[in-house]
């Protein structure tokens, strides 16, 4: 079996632009609804006697007034379930240090797969389809915030952070079928790049396929079953899974053979 | 050959058995091996205080000392408290400093947020006599002195002159020494006590007036010990005032809620995942199945030796590792369905384990670089330090490692088991 998939390639990189771009507008014009780890703030939760469960959210307060709400809660009787306050210098220094592991773990993959496939082009392509899953990602929780008012917390940075290596993994399994097919010299493929990528995918697409959708299949479970304090956890999760999937035969392999492609081009006009 | 490959299933079958038993809670020898629970999941409080030290000018030696010492302090306030298994952990980032405290089980966190935010304070009080009416024998009570932690310069271990003895020698500053002064003079052949966070370290009898500002405390200190006094008197001296930055009190009602319905979650997850992977690969799904469980039985186990401390975020990064164990099979699987059309049964099912390990390790080493980036084992400090996000990473990377074990030598000896007995 062979399937031409890279006569196609402009048409996914148009379905990747088209979620791109709304979920960059989104983050543009909306931005992201943080939660309070970013900005700071008192969240609430208690159980009032009759059983009903309230949960307030305020904005920074200050310790006189924390002691307040605190003294209110327990005034009506009600069990406190959850009480969380966060200062406002926590929220830049979260964002600073996943900034740092983002940067860090970029490089060290980056260079792990250098290292792995011989080339940069391998490494920088990889990289580029794990920065279109965090934007996926992040548009996505951007829009989410806006209509659906899901705020932003701690536990969405470990989500992107783990989309990130979750990308690179999936790639690297199609990366690894190409160089095999450059290694082993096929006649019937030559060493034309389009024609292996399209045969590495052929091999791997159902691999890909099944894979996600045993990972769906956990967090699907989790997002229905798991409660409300991992719900949106396990749904950025399940959005990154899916795109991660997506991204590697059809941003990283595209990139990778556009780019081979523009580099013969730009070589044989050059020995004219 | 075959031999080999008995030796090699029984191995598992032990591995399984042993980790079986850890698992599911049996004592090994006398040891009963606990699942041990994060915050978010037995309940309690988790505090972050940040220290003022605008007042050291960048004096590094003494700020880092002052730190480690108003954790020491707030340690011990909490274990006054009667807080059992708690962690107090201090944690840096750009310029500021940060006391981070765990408390498991409490039922009153405003009481003890309010107790470990207070300022330490030393005080230095004498016996006066008390005025009992109708008593006939003469009483008497401990007073504060004005001297206090703020008349204090510094405070040094020493060796006593005379007994070679480890001491604390402390020292006033100008207006301390006189006030030192006045209270030795009117206590001559009383005690004076030396008192921190109302506990009193020592009450040395006054032989004399002392002048000179200078005094030393002996008491039948260790060396650890008078180095312990040393810094808790340094951190009287120069009180770090705190103040709570961040909260999270989860109460143990929500997270018993959180354990069971994870719990549930995961089991619906694994289930349909079997069922995946028997419906797709038959056969070879059942010992992906059956390698799986081996997965998570070992997985467990490994939980309660190192010991993992388990939070939300990382059941979630166990439930993500079980998908990528599977990946390790599917894989495998995948490759040899294309093997075998081309080769006998035994020589694909070794050519697709040989070749579906290049991309297996490539790709999980870069899963592994960033649950290490993210577990920041060598606590770095521009990196998370976040006991949750800790958990995840650990989490993760143990599912990482003992599915490669599970995916490459649990499933290859079975189905070679499986390919003999055919």
């Amino acid at each position: 079996m062979y399937i031409t998939w890279m006569k196609y390639k402009f048409i996914y990189f148009a379905i990747s632009a088209v979620f791109l771009s709304a979920g960059i507008f989104g983050l543009f014009k909306w931005g992201l609804n943080l939660g309070i780890d970013f900005t700071g703030g008192v969240i609430a939760g208690y159980q009032l006697p009759n059983g009903e469960i309230k949960q307030e959210k305020y904005g920074a307060k200050s310790d006189e007034e924390i002691a307040n709400i605190r003294d209110d809660i327990k005034k009506q009787n009600a069990k406190e379930l959850r009480f969380e306050t966060v200062g406002p210098s926590i929220g830049s220094e979260l964002i600073k240090k996943t900034f740092y592991a983002l940067a860090m773990s970029a490089m060290l993959i980056l260079f792990w797969i250098a290292i792995q496939f011989k080339s940069v082009k391998f490494g920088v392509s990889a990289i580029l389809a794990m920065i279109h899953d965090s934007l996926i990602l992040l548009g996505s929780f951007s829009l989410l915030g806006h209509f659906a008012n899901v705020e932003i917390d701690f536990l969405f940075v470990t989500a992107v952070l783990t989309i990130l290596s979750f990308s690179v993994h999936d790639t690297i399994v199609v990366y690894d079928r190409i160089r095999e097919k450059q290694r082993k010299y096929d006649p019937e493929l030559g060493s034309d790049i389009t024609k292996i990528a399209n045969s590495a995918l052929t091999e791997t697409m159902v691999r890909s396929i099944n894979n996600s959708f045993t990972i769906i299949f956990m967090l699907l479970a989790l997002v229905l079953l798991g409660g409300d304090t991992i719900r949106w956890f396990a749904v950025a999760l399940l959005i990154g899974t899916v795109s991660g999937t997506y991204s590697s035969p059809f941003v990283a392999v595209p990139i990778l053979v556009t780019w081979e492609e523009l580099q013969k081009k730009y070589v044989s006009l050059r020995t004219k | 050959m075959k031999k080999n490959l008995l030796i090699k299933i029984i191995l598992i079958l032990l591995l399984t058995i042993a980790c079986g038993i850890i698992s599911y809670g049996y004592p090994v020898y006398g040891k009963k091996w606990d699942l041990s629970l994060g915050l978010d999941l037995s309940g309690g409080s988790h505090l972050v205080f940040e220290a003022d030290v605008g007042g050291f000018h960048g004096d590094n030696d003494k700020k880092e000392k002052a730190i480690q010492s108003l954790r020491n302090v707030i340690e011990k306030r909490v274990n006054l408290f009667g807080i059992s298994e708690s962690n107090v952990q201090t944690s840096k980032f750009e310029d500021k400093n940060r006391i981070i405290v765990e408390l498991p089980g409490i039922n009153n966190p405003k009481e003890a947020t309010a107790l470990i935010g207070q300022t330490a304070q030393l005080v230095f009080s004498e016996l006066v006599d008390k005025q009992v009416p109708n008593s006939a024998t003469p009483s008497s009570e401990l007073k504060e002195t004005d001297l206090t932690g703020a008349d204090l310069k510094s405070a040094s271990t020493v060796f006593d002159q005379n007994t070679g003895k480890p001491s604390v020698s402390i020292e006033f500053t100008e207006e301390g020494s006189k006030k030192f002064e006045e209270i030795t003079a009117r206590n001559i052949g009383k005690p004076v006590a030396i008192i921190l966070d109302s506990d009193i370290i020592s009450a040395p009898n006054v032989n004399e007036k002392i002048v000179g500002g200078k005094a030393q405390i002996s008491g039948s200190f260790t060396i650890d010990e008078a180095n312990k006094l040393e810094i808790q008197l340094n951190a009287g001296a120069l009180p770090v005032p705190v103040k709570l930055v961040e909260e999270k009190t989860v109460g143990a009602t929500l997270g018993v809620d959180s354990v069971n319905k994870s719990v549930k979650a995961g089991i619906v997850g694994l289930i349909m995942v079997m069922l995946f992977m028997i419906l797709i690969y038959g056969k070879y799904g059942i010992v992906a199945d059956v390698a799986l469980i081996i997965f998570g039985v070992i997985t467990f186990a490994f939980y309660k030796l190192i010991p993992v401390t388990l939070t939300l975020p990382g059941i979630a990064g166990f439930l993500l590792s079980v998908g990528m164990a599977v990946d390790s099979n599917i894989l495998i699987f995948e490759r040899l369905k294309e093997e075998v059309k081309t080769k006998p049964f035994s020589q694909a099912l070794e050519i697709s384990f040989g070749r579906a390990w290049d991309s297996i390790r490539d790709a999980n080493v870069a899963t592994l670089v960033t649950a290490f980036i993210l577990a920041n084992p060598l606590d770095w400090s521009f990196l998370h330090v976040s006991g949750a996000v800790r958990g995840f990473a650990l989490t993760l990377a143990l599912g990482i490692g003992i599915s490669l074990f599970t995916g490459i030598v649990v499933s290859r000896n079975l189905l070679r088991l499986f390919v003999k007995n055919n």
